[in-house]
């Protein structure tokens, strides 16, 4: 009985990728193909975040510190010693996984809600740094220069990790993330560090009496979201050519990473994959048609939405759609 | 050469005064959201834009009645009572037994809703009430010590907090409900045991500590820019105190907001860093301070 639910998700997840590969092929406008792309990168973003805030039950609100960490480390060695971006992206994942670790060992005595006002100071500290030092940017940010082809035309090229005529690799390189992102919280939803992740959110006292090391597995969940969320830094950086502390540090973004899994439901693979999808556009259209970003509706909707969901569903989406099969 | 160190004297003087006027300030704002804490366990997320609600208030008082931020100050802190009212009933009677991250993101959107709700009806714009009474009392400014000035709005917004502390502060440890109250953060059960109906005093402790918010944030209006965005920093700052101080911890909070105003306005004085790292500052304090006694400076834990 158990074989064949699995091998019905399994056949779904395939299913719904396929689709994706397909999809701009069909549908070429690039605004969609930009929305889908930012959809990829929330939903990775909030898969990352689910593993150390949904799995372990650690409220990170400082998770935004990563994806900087991710974008700055493959811009500054691109510029400085022309490193490509994607040996950058590894450098960037990897300084990520230190600063985790750095970060984590003191914070992680902390519980509960300690625990995330003292990761939102850390994300202000940096947040202040980074505007303020002048040789990263300082607050006007850095911009990546366009690698130019004999024609002087902005290039495509793989080496470089720019894509300026064709922007399709940009989704799939988004595309590929997050279904890796998936994988792995599939992987853990049904082994051992998963299971350990579980026992400290539920009962961490408990889990310790059981014999599971509870700050070496805390420090596990953070360190890999930590590497994933500077990964996709280095996307957003190489997708955009620019980022600045504000983009890429302000607690708006750490709260909305979350936001995405909160609503999809924490704790579950397809949850942030589902948050993203609704949250994502519809932060999009309401921008789009109820008035430019300067009136907020959009975040008006967002937040009603969070209290609603808090407050009847905390479960998410995932929640509603088990109850209502459920009936 | 005398002169000079005179200067020096007077500049760390002045940073002293302004970070004690700030500090208080501080206190009061902070002391609303561990009282909060202490009873239900509940971080306030909203708070800072509950802040901001207090001060466009006084803004829109001022501005559609002509009514000084002073005079409208009472009104200010009924309304804000009503406003934690209503919060406590519509969002966190439904939260309390929900699990933390429900609990953190419910008053997180909140907060979110309110800050956007302001941006949409009155703009992003920042406003400053115009020539309000106590910018033009004594000139504005006052010789606290010779060469050292204070504004006046600055020292009655701190007078203001003192008061409004210390009477909370009365009001918790000598009154009858304030016993009431402080049974209840200690020991839900036996409180109900005694007679004492919890769900009224986590009312209580919302309209106090709202209304807490609201004569800051009335008194802030005097002399600070008004915007929907406000609210932000002060929230930061509120949270770093009630974690520096000890959640639920009444005293902790004047403790805590003191050192953060005097951390906050001297560090650049005394460091030589630019302004805009003063809330870095502030931040690794914290930090620092809560990695050695978690519980805060006088929490219990």
């Amino acid at each position: 009985m158990k074989t064949t639910h699995l091998t019905g998700q399994t056949l779904i997840a395939l299913a719904l990728a396929l689709a994706l590969v397909i999809f701009p092929l069909i549908v070429s406008s690039p605004v969609t193909r930009n929305l889908m792309i930012l959809v990829f990168l929330y939903a990775g973003l909030a898969q990352a975040w689910n593993i150390v805030g949904g799995f372990a039950g650690q409220v990170s609100l400082g998770n935004a510190i990563f994806f900087a960490v991710g974008g700055y480390t493959s811009t500054l060695l691109l510029q400085h010693v022309a490193v490509s971006p994607w040996l950058g992206a590894l450098a960037g994942a990897a300084l990520a996984m230190i600063l985790a670790l750095i970060v984590g060992w003191p914070v992680f005595r902390l519980g509960g809600h300690y625990f995330a006002i003292a990761t939102i100071a850390i994300g202000e500290i940096a947040l202040a740094l980074m505007a303020n030092w002048e040789a990263v940017g300082g607050a006007r940010g850095l911009t990546i220069s366009f690698v130019r082809d004999g024609n002087g035309r902005p290039a495509d090229t793989w080496l470089w990790f720019q894509f300026n005529q064709n922007k399709l690799p940009y989704y799939f390189i988004a595309l590929a993330l997050m279904i890796t992102l998936a994988g792995l919280t599939a992987w853990l939803d049904r082994n051992k560090p998963g299971f350990y992740f579980r026992a400290i959110k539920n009962d961490q006292d408990a889990a310790r009496s059981l014999g599971v090391n509870v700050l070496r597995y805390k420090l596990l969940a953070f360190v890999l979201s930590a590497a994933f969320t500077a990964l996709l830094g280095t996307f957003y950086a190489q997708y955009l050519l620019f980022i600045d502390p504000e983009s890429m540090l302000a607690l708006r973004l750490s709260v909305l990473i979350a936001l995405v899994a909160i609503l999809g439901g924490v704790g579950t693979v397809w949850g942030p994959i589902l948050g993203s999808f609704v949250l994502i556009p519809l932060g999009e259209l309401s921008r789009a048609h109820l008035g430019g970003s300067g009136r907020a509706v959009d975040l008006i909707i967002y937040g009603a939405l969070i209290v609603l969901i808090s407050v009847f569903q905390p479960a998410g989406l995932m929640g509603l759609g088990r109850r209502l099969r459920g009936r | 050469m005398r002169a000079k160190e005179g200067r020096a004297v007077e500049t760390l003087l002045q940073a002293v005064a302004s970070g004690v006027l700030i500090g208080l300030v501080y206190a009061l704002i902070s002391v609303g959201l561990s009282l909060i804490f202490g009873l239900m366990e509940i971080v306030n997320f909203a708070h800072g834009e509950f802040l901001m609600l207090a001060m466009f208030a006084s803004f829109w008082f001022h501005l559609l009645w002509g009514l000084d931020p002073l005079v409208s100050l009472p009104l200010v802190a009924i309304l804000l009572g009503l406003v934690g009212l209503v919060t406590n009933r519509l969002v966190i009677a439904q939260i309390i037994r929900a699990p933390m991250l429900a609990q953190i993101f419910a008053t997180f959107g909140l907060g979110l809703f309110l800050r956007s709700l302001a941006q949409f009806l009155w703009t992003p714009d920042f406003r400053l009430i115009q020539n309000p009474w106590l910018s033009r009392l004594f000139g504005g400014r006052v010789e606290i010590v010779r060469g050292v000035f204070v504004g006046v709005p600055q020292v009655a917004a701190a007078l203001l907090a003192a008061v409004a502390f210390a009477a909370l502060y009365l009001f918790i440890t000598r009154s009858k409900t304030g016993l009431a109250l402080q049974a209840v953060a200690e020991d839900k059960e036996t409180a109900a045991l005694m007679g004492i109906n919890s769900q009224r005093m986590f009312d209580l402790g919302w309209v106090l500590g709202s209304a807490c918010v609201g004569i800051a944030g009335a008194a802030l209006a005097s002399f600070y820019y008004i915007y929907p965005e406000v609210g932000g920093t002060f929230a930061l700052i509120a949270y770093v105190v009630v974690a520096l101080g000890g959640f639920g911890s009444v005293p902790g909070a004047l403790v805590a907001g003191l050192v953060v105003g005097l951390v906050e306005i001297l560090s650049p004085v005394m460091l030589g860093i630019a302004p805009s790292l003063k809330y870095a500052v502030v931040f690794t304090v914290y930090l620092l301070v809560v990695l050695i006694r978690p519980q805060g400076l006088m929490g219990r834990f």
